[in-house]
């Protein structure tokens, strides 16, 4: 029987989670405030907190200058293809190595993991020089390779973690009914492999928006994503604050939503499914 | 039972994932591994030569290698120092019933999904500024000294900045893990006369454990390979003062072009994180077997 709590120490206990909340997410909607006033404003003294003149004109302004959307669609066709090339490789890898295991695929799923330990920085250089050398420095499709590859070991694992809780007599059962491999895989599996499949795009296209190694490096103008976009605002725009609030807003809007979204298998996707 | 044609299907299933990674894996790393016996800058092409051990040398005794390991270790000692008390702290209040959980959930995982370069200008500009920033106006407004963050304490800006990202992280495996606590058994341990502090030491501390040491492991990996924070803040400097591994093997290899001391910097990195990998790969790997 669950404890009758007093209403008295609950909301002492909201008041302080909301506080603490509140704190935490400032900064973020400190920058989304920041986004909608004018220059002087943004820097006045005492800051003004809701009561400005509320203005688009920084969201223009960031646009026009250093072009959101082509920044925004680099981002959307980096992180999605990627994201979509990881689940067309991992899908069949993580479905056999779940419903057929063998000897070894312990070992494969380990080895796996641990090539996501490699730090990028160990291969900077030979895949600086590899796209140097084939004309892929600053291209989508670049970077795209490279970050389905440093994805894959997470896809194929959280996909793992979520096909192995599918009962195995399903498919058996299938099976004796006399359906084919194809057929047990599209009619049987498929619906209930979804939800994980689902979530593991969602975290994926978080990881490959964010990912801010390979994409600084690995691009100048042409496929520059919004991690490079917001890069160039360190100096010195960035001392204007509004703009500098509004390409960020900008930046970060789409993936905060997304992310909301998939709170809940953040933590057994990010844990390779150590804790749920 | 699987059949003899179901497992060569698998079999074929699984293969492009793995050439896929093997490819991954041997190819650069054994060209880093190569370059690193090299004497090979990309500014003299055509000069490349064999040099044996040199690079190494030159990196290891480098006084910018050691304050740059030490900044790595602080880095990452840090952040985890922050993230791990601050996340038990949290998951302990967000445990509790009170109204508004589900958005209270929402503004604390936000960070998280802040891309590094947004959150470190941000934080650089509109709150570590010491002419503009809102840690300024505070401080005037309290009659102190605006603080110059970035320049006087740089690494420890950083830290904060970072911490602040993975604030989250921490927080939400562990509230996952309390609430998968029984509930059952911290009622009976209060019913027999056990206070906060005792149920926290005896019950909570045991059985989050396992998940601190999962928020420790993965953190590592990542935080050994900050790089974006300090690219737009500090550009690693003053001096070497926030420069960690990660940078200071970019900065030797695509701002000095020097491949062969940048590959034998990589050499050194991979081998720092993989004793870090081995510890997290066995208790995943326990895992695996349960």
């Amino acid at each position: 029987m669950a404890r009758a709590v007093s209403n008295r120490r609950k909301a002492l206990v909201t008041i302080c989670a909301w506080a603490v909340g509140i704190a935490i997410f400032f900064p973020i909607l400190w920058t989304v405030l920041t986004s909608f006033k004018t220059e002087a404003e943004a820097i006045a003294s005492p800051p003004s907190f809701l009561f400005f003149d509320w203005t688009l004109e920084n969201y223009s302004t960031v646009q026009e200058r250093s072009d959101y959307f082509r920044h925004f669609s680099n981002s959307v066709i980096i992180s999605f293809g990627s994201t979509l090339l990881g689940l067309l490789i991992a899908i069949p890898a993580a479905w056999s190595m779940a419903f057929v295991p063998g000897k070894r695929t312990k070992d494969v799923l380990m080895w796996m993991l641990s090539t996501k330990m490699l730090p990028p920085v160990g291969v900077l250089i030979p895949i600086y020089l590899l796209f140097r050398d084939t004309g892929l420095l600053d291209t989508r499709v670049g970077l795209v390779m490279v970050l389905t590859l440093i994805n894959l070991p997470i896809i194929v694992w959280m996909l793992f973690t979520y096909f192995r809780e599918i009962p195995g007599e399903i498919l058996e059962a299938a099976r004796m009914d006399g359906a084919e491999l194809w057929s047990e895989i599209i009619y049987v599996l498929t619906p209930m492999a979804v939800p994980g499949i689902a979530s593991t795009l969602l975290l994926n296209i978080i990881l490959s928006w964010n990912e801010a190694f390979w994409t600084l490096n690995l691009t100048a103008v042409d496929a520059a994503p919004l991690t490079a976009f917001i890069a160039s605002y360190s100096s010195p725009e960035g001392l204007f604050y509004a703009k500098l609030s509004a390409a960020s807003t900008m930046a970060i809007a789409p993936i905060l939503i997304i992310g909301w979204f998939s709170q809940k298998q953040l933590v057994r996707g990010l844990t390779f499914g150590a804790v749920k | 039972m699987a059949t003899q044609h179901s497992r060569a299907a698998a079999r074929l299933m699984i293969s492009p994932a793995v050439l896929l990674l093997l490819g991954w894996m041997i190819i650069p790393l054994s060209m880093t591994l190569y370059f690193s016996f090299l004497r090979y800058n990309l500014l003299i092409p055509g000069m490349e030569e064999w040099t044996g051990w040199t690079n190494y040398e030159f990196f290891l005794t480098d006084p910018a290698f050691f304050a740059a390991l030490t900044n790595t270790l602080l880095l990452v000692g840090g952040v985890l120092l922050i993230t791990i008390i601050g996340g038990v702290l949290l998951a302990l209040l967000l445990d509790q019933p009170f109204w508004g959980q589900g958005i209270v959930r929402i503004l604390v995982i936000a960070p998280f999904f802040v891309m590094p370069t947004v959150s470190a200008l941000v934080w650089k500009n509109m709150f570590m500024n010491p002419v503009n920033g809102l840690f300024a106006y505070f401080a005037k407004f309290l009659g102190l000294q605006p603080f110059d963050f970035l320049s006087h304490a740089p690494l420890f800006s950083i830290i904060l900045i970072v911490a602040w990202q993975w604030l989250p992280f921490a927080t939400l495996i562990l509230l996952t893990a309390l609430q998968s606590l029984d509930s059952e058994q911290l009622e009976a341990a209060e019913m027999d006369g056990a206070n906060f502090l005792n149920r926290f030491v005896f019950i909570m501390v045991p059985h989050l454990a396992r998940s601190i040491t999962v928020v420790i492991l993965i953190q590592t990996i990542f935080l050994l390979s900050v790089f974006a924070e300090i690219l737009v803040t500090t550009n690693g400097g003053p001096g070497y003062a926030s420069t960690n591994l990660t940078y200071l093997i970019y900065a030797q290899s695509l701002l000095q072009f020097d491949v062969g001391g940048g590959s034998a910097g990589g050499v050194v990195a991979i081998i720092l994180a993989n004793i870090v990998a081995i510890f997290l790969m066995r208790m995943i790997g326990k895992n695996l077997e349960a």
